[in-house]
């Protein structure tokens, strides 16, 4: 008998708080998968935000650190820029984390084309804090500050991240991804893969958003959310790539 | 080919996030069954059918499947 697929050695043993089908446990497997896989558990350092994956630096079996609000692309950059040379730097950050109070610190870690990898979750919600609207939250969504649906007139147009860094010459690889089917997933491994090695070849910021569902703050189960992810995220946020300015070597 | 699944049932949460995956529609959503967490937990009915295609497990948030190849 051989094993088909077992937990990844990069997740500790801990129990996962998250609420039933929320993304960020899909997604923390196919980062600690990625850094198994390339063999790097013991040398990445990760930089856990605050929103509902506050906790991660309990999740992962690398050394991780806690930031400030937002702040992560700041910590990672101090960490990575004190670090031994071939240490692997990752920050994971939600939307509110990111693209809201978090916004200046991100754009500006991708200005100076810090060598490291940021993974975004963009649930389009502010999920820790009870489902607030988030600069993510799409036009019509209903969250806890916009009950009647975000408007334009109210709240303007919501924030793409991977269009706006990849403008940046220091952000070398951005791409969006989703993980709400098998063939997604794999598609969204391969992204995670491609923005670490490109990291280990100093070659510049590397930028995943993954498009994710948050069952709880949406008010749907979890096969619903991710239904109404594919519906009106997808046409909105499209999937694909949107910066490859480095070859992997 | 088939395959062998195995649940850690005390952690499952009952998304059925592994049911809309897997290709052969041989995973469900215990009734009978309440872990201690309090969700009905997930498990594979027929398991002669499983081809070990590890869907479930690769999807799992919990990553609480794990697959054999028998
Ligand atoms: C300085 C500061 N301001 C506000 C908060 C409150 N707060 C905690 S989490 C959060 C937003 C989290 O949303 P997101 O980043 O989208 O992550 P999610 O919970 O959806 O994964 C906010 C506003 C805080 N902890 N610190
Ligand atoms: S509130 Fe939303 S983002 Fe937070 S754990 Fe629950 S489903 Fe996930
Ligand atoms: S391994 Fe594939 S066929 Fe077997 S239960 Fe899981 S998803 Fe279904
Ligand atoms: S995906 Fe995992 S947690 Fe969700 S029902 Fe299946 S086994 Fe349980």
């Amino acid at each position: 008998m051989a094993i088909v697929y077992q937990k990844s050695k990069g997740l500790t043993d801990k129990e996962l708080h998250y609420c039933p089908g929320c993304t960020h446990g899909i997604v923390h497997k196919l980062v600690a998968e990625t850094l198994e896989e390339l063999g790097i558990i013991g040398t990445t350092i990760g930089v856990a935000p605050v929103g509902c994956s506050v906790f991660a630096y309990d999740y992962f079996s690398c050394d991780m650190h806690g930031a400030a609000h937002g702040r992560a692309p700041a910590v990672a950059t101090g960490i990575k820029r004190v670090s031994p040379p071939g240490t692997t730097v990752f920050t994971y950050q939600g939307d509110g984390d990111l693209a809201a109070i978090g916004t200046a610190e991100i754009v500006q870690a991708a200005m100076r084309g810090e060598k490291i990898t940021v993974i975004f979750i963009n649930n389009a919600i502010y999920g820790m804090t009870g489902g607030q609207m988030a600069p993510t939250t799409l036009i019509g969504q209903k969250t806890t500050t916009s009950p009647l649906g975000r408007t334009k007139e109210h709240a303007g147009m919501p924030i793409k991240m991977c269009e706006l860094l990849s403008t940046l010459d220091g952000c070398v690889y951005a791409e969006r991804v989703c993980v709400t089917d098998i063939p997604n997933l794999n598609k969204a491994k391969k992204a995670i893969r491609k923005a670490f090695e490109l990291q280990q070849q100093n070659a510049g910021l590397t930028f995943v958003e993954v498009l994710a569902a948050c069952p709880t703050n949406w008010g749907k189960p979890p096969i619903k959310a991710v239904e109404w992810l594919k519906e009106n995220m997808i046409p909105y946020y499209p999937l694909g790539v949107y910066k490859d300015s480095a070859e992997v070597k | 080919m088939a395959g062998k699944v195995t649940f850690c049932q005390d952690r499952c949460k009952g998304c059925e996030l592994c049911v809309s995956v897997c290709p052969k529609g041989i995973i469900v959503i215990d009734q009978e069954v309440t872990n201690r967490k309090g969700y009905h937990p997930a498990a594979v009915k027929e398991m002669d059918k499983c081809i070990a295609c590890a869907s479930c497990a690769k999807i799992c948030p919990d990553s609480i499947i794990t697959v054999e190849r028998l």
